[in-house]
């Protein structure tokens, strides 16, 4: 009776990336029916090792990785033991922490894209105002700013996630240990190291690993802020490109296998990082 | 009835210190409050930007300096958006894969989940460490393979080609939380089952399924959630617009107002409202069955 | 209504755990048969493979005169009362009892007179409506016991069902249940790892250690004539003290080592003792119950032999008795089942120096024994029980 249930969630988990390894090696284009499709072995990666495009995404998709995972984790933290305390409205905050996360990205995109308006945005008025700036700038469009302003929108998006993930973490710390602290005298900021950091790090290492995992496959918010803009592509904006606009699935494909190997290579780091851990 | 004036006139006596204690309590908690209010603030406040924007008439928007709280405030931009015909059909279509998606793979998950739950089998371990690493999949890498099986079915441009890629999205995640509520079951439970004469559907049907109620909001809700944010293969794999999901609509709004070639950001904030207006409301309301499910997976994972 | 059989039954599991050991046995149509032991012996095991809730390794079980060992559950025509209850949480008290009913598509009217019924017997029928979380405990096992009546089956099979609740309500429902089963006739299995209940409670008892039956006869039998060390020492409380001991045969009687005491075997006793002739000379090893004892002060006066002065280290009043600790200079056993090592009780860090063994008498309350004086027993040697020391076997 249950085989069925089964055996679909076995085809709906494998089939997908099976056949996208398999045409990888092929020469497929989205209008198929024109060229007949044949296998092209390897030609397709060795095209892929060479692609500089590729190279400048994957460079770019890291830099937001690493920009975005850091403040998120710093910010988050700082979230989390704020809120942990115990205040009135303690409720009504968590679930406004939970809004950001339970939103479309890309309706967080546009949301952002006109508060960044070099001439209406809100960003460039109140910071002229208060004289940070003396002029607009504009955010998006300007390569020194592009980065910066793509990590905001997700650095907000995902910040208070990460806060809750890490609170539901303390909040498994058992209060006595803290009471015998404060009986033995020691500093708020001492007992942050000794109990709260090392009691959290499993939260902290699983929650690090979903969001660099999460990072590194970005595409909503790079594409509704600079569409196929070259410089500032992500591995899977390029990646969609191939596939959609330009046609090449056999290329992609090939693509997207090297996208899924770079992100195994995270994990892989991860779990050993783990794995060193638990002993 | 007369303790209760005592306490009252007792209570009445002494308002000074008390308040006195609270004012200190105030004070010494001050910076306190002032962190939650800056992280309350920066968290809420590109929402009021938008609900502002969505409120503000075209030109006191597109004009400098900013009004930070609406001086006209309008509702047309509202009505052009709800109007525009494009952007009901898109609604609607999310609704309707979002609401397919999450009943089959409700369906699915929750007879998945009871098996790998429950029963011993060879390869079970493996299954669920495949599903748990399906949830951290990046879509991008199957995009190409879904694109083929899309065409090949002839399904381009269609409802069906999106419940299809949403549903390998959103199966694993099902599955994974369905199965955490299912083991977490007592045996004996199913065990007595079987001993009344219950067939293991019987079982499925009126003894687990029943129990694990909150396992199947929780799992519906991020699978709802989850569908209608979807965007890549939602943009992927559909052309015109009147199948474009809500994700699409919002991203190639072109407005109903020809008059500018200037983006109709007004509309654009409306529809953000329109669109997130139920999810926060849903959020709101459901945040503890959420934050569930998610810590679920994160903690066992 | 049937007769159970167990034919060379065996449960191995996956990793190689032997669970149940070639266990034979026959329980009569209408009996109340208890399984008992301590944990890890094998009985919640042998009783789930008769409800087929595990797999038969080998052997047969037959209920009435069918083999069931390929059979489901449903087919069996068993109920289960299981240790935790097993309510379903999400139903009411009434459709818990009406479950299997329903499953088996019974009418509706039959239904309802059945769980009336069964409620009433049980005196559950105002919680009907009520779900089981808002029970107690106690109630909660009788709903328990209500699904298993109301299906009217071959046989009631019982995993521990008293575990959990509190003493005195143990003792209350031990009785209840007795009663209920002699009204009912059912035939039954009782799994409980409590001598008391099983002593108090079963036609006949069958003692298992480690997944091999022991014996199984009345209670009576089991306490008078245990087969081996095990059962002389899991039946009765406290257990029954035994020491190593060497059997002498002096002025024309036996004679046994007690420490540094010697008792005088009762001549009728070492009459009955068919081989107990092979142990003269030899070692053996000698069990008094601790009910054996008496306080020599308070009755007749004790010949030597039937007596011994020993310090007393502690007393327990227990209101109706009061039990005496004392040692004696013996290696004391711990009782265990044939092929075991044998255990040695003393004190910490204590080797081959002075063997010590740490003993107990069950004496009246009306005696004036106190802690850290001198007392005189008086043993009924009569009541002596000996064992071989190798095969810890009955002599």
């Amino acid at each position: 009776m249950l085989a069925p249930a089964l055996i679909l969630v076995g085809i709906v988990a494998l089939y997908p990336l099976g056949k996208t390894i398999q045409q990888s090696f092929t020469n497929q284009q989205f209008l198929a029916g024109i060229e007949p499709t044949k296998y092209v072995g390897l030609a397709n990666y060795r095209k892929l090792i060479h692609d500089e495009l590729f190279r400048d995404a994957a460079w770019v998709t890291v830099k937001f990785t690493v920009i975005t995972v850091a403040f998120e984790f710093v910010l988050g933290l700082i979230i989390a033991l704020v809120v942990n305390s115990s205040f009135r409205g303690r409720g009504v905050m968590r679930a406004v922490m939970l809004v950001p996360w339970a939103i479309p990205t890309v309706v967080c995109a546009q949301m952002w894209r006109w508060m960044y308006d070099d001439v209406f945005g809100v960003f460039n008025d109140a910071l002229v105002r208060i004289h940070v700036i003396d002029h607009n700038v504009a955010w998006i469009s300007e390569p020194k700013t592009a980065l910066a302003a793509v990590c905001a929108v997700d650095i907000w998006k995902t910040t208070p996630f990460v806060a809750l993930l890490l609170l539901a973490g303390l909040q498994v710390i058992p209060r006595d240990l803290y009471e015998a602290a404060d009986v033995d005298g020691a500093s708020q900021w001492r007992q942050f190291w000794r109990i709260t950091f090392p009691l959290l790090r499993p939260a902290i290492l699983v929650a690090l690993i979903f969001r660099t995992l999460d990072a590194l496959r970005v595409f909503d918010v790079f594409f509704v802020f600079f569409g196929s803009r070259v410089d500032t592509q992500t591995m899977a904006v390029y990646n969609q490109n191939q596939i959609v606009t330009i046609g090449d699935v056999g290329y992609g494909s090939a693509v997207s296998v090297g996208i899924f190997l770079i992100i195994a290579m995270f994990v892989v780091i991860y779990v050993s990082v783990i794995r060193v851990e638990q002993q | 009835m007369s303790t209760a004036v005592e306490a009252a006139t007792r209570a009445a006596a002494q308002p000074t210190a008390a308040r006195r204690r609270r004012l200190r309590r105030l004070v010494r908690r001050g910076p306190f409050y002032l962190l939650l209010a800056l992280i309350f603030v920066y968290i809420v406040f590109p929402f009021y930007w938008a609900i502002r924007s969505a409120f503000t008439p075209d030109e006191d928007l597109f004009r400098t300096p900013v009004q930070y709280f609406p001086e006209h405030p309008t509702l047309g931009n509202f009505r052009e958006v709800l109007s525009t015909s494009d952007f009901q059909r898109a609604l609607i279509n999310s609704t309707i894969i979002a609401g397919t998606v999450t009943a089959i793979a409700l369906v699915v998950g929750s007879l998945a989940g009871y098996a790998l739950g429950r029963f011993r089998f060879r390869g079970r371990s493996v299954s669920l460490y495949l599903m748990l690493s399906m949830t951290i999949f990046p879509q991008i890498a199957i995009l190409g393979a879904l694109y083929t099986m899309i065409t090949r079915f002839h399904l381009y441009n269609s409802l069906r080609a999106l419940i299809l890629s949403d549903l390998v999205l959103v199966i694993p995640l099902t599955v994974w939380i369905l199965t955490t509520f299912m083991r977490a079951l007592p045996p004996d439970l199913e065990e007595a089952a079987y001993i009344d004469g219950a067939s293991p559907f019987q079982v499925f049907y009126k003894v687990m399924l029943p129990l694990v109620a909150p396992g199947l909001v929780t799992a519906g809700l991020l699978a709802f959630i989850t569908t209608w944010n979807e965007f890549l293969y939602a943009l992927s794999f559909t052309q015109t617009p009147d199948k474009h999901t809500v994700t699409v609509a919002i991203t190639t709004f072109t407005g109903k107002s020809g008059s500018t070639f200037q983006v109709p950001w007004g509309q654009i904030m409306a529809a953000t409202v329109i669109v997130t207006l139920p999810l926060i409301v849903l959020t709101l309301i459901l945040q503890r069955r959420i934050l569930a499910g998610l810590t679920a997976g994160a903690v066992k994972g | 209504m049937a007769e159970i059989a167990f034919e060379d039954v065996t449960k191995v599991y996956d990793g190689g755990t032997l669970a149940v050991e070639d266990l034979t046995l026959e329980i009569e149509d209408g009996e109340f048969m208890v399984l008992v032991g301590p944990s890890g012996c094998g009985k919640t095991t042998a009783l789930r493979m008769v409800a087929g809730l595990e797999e038969i390794s080998e052997g047969e079980i037959r209920i009435g005169d069918r083999v069931v060992n390929e059979l489901t559950p449903k087919e069996r025509d068993i109920a289960m009362v299981f240790q935790n209850y097993a309510l379903y949480p999400h139903m009411t008290v009434e459709k818990n009892l009406a479950f299997g009913l329903a499953l088996r598509k019974l009418p509706k009217e039959e239904i309802r007179d059945r769980v009336h019924r069964a409620a009433r017997t049980l005196e559950i029928e105002e919680f009907l409506k009520r779900k089981p979380r808002a029970l107690s405990g106690g109630q909660r096992q009788r709903v328990a016991m209500g699904r298993a009546i109301v299906r009217e089956p071959q046989a009631f099979l019982m995993d521990e069902p008293l575990s959990n609740l509190d003493a005195q309500l143990r003792v209350q429902m031990r009785v209840e249940i007795h009663q209920l089963q002699r009204r009912l006739g059912v035939t039954t299995i009782y799994v409980t790892h409590d001598q008391v209940e099983a002593m108090t409670m079963g036609d006949r008892v069958a003692v298992m250690s480690e997944g091999r039956l022991q014996q199984v006869d009345h209670p009576e039998v089991l306490y008078r004539k245990p087969v081996n060390e095990f059962v002389a020492g899991f039946i009765g409380s406290p257990s029954i003290n035994l020491v190593e001991s060497r059997l002498e045969r002096r002025d024309g009687g036996l004679e046994v080592e007690f420490g540094e005491h010697r008792l005088a075997v009762d001549d009728q006793l070492a009459g009955n003792i068919s081989g107990l002739e092979r142990y003269v000379g030899k070692d053996v090893v000698v069990g008094i119950r601790p009910e054996a004892f008496e306080d020599a002060s308070l009755g007749s006066q004790a010949p030597p032999g039937r007596r011994l002065d020993a310090t007393c280290d502690r007393t327990e009043p227990l209101g109706s008795e009061v039990l005496a600790y004392f040692t004696v200079k013996a290696r004391s056993i711990l009782p265990s089942a044939e092929g075991a090592d044998a255990v040695y009780l003393g004190e910490a860090g204590e080797e081959a120096s002075e063997p010590l063994a740490r003993l107990v008498a069950r004496v009246d309350s009306r005696t004036k024994i106190a802690e850290g004086s001198p007392m005189t027993l008086a043993v009924d040697t009569s009541r002596l029980y000996f064992f071989d020391p190798t095969t810890k076997g009955a002599v």
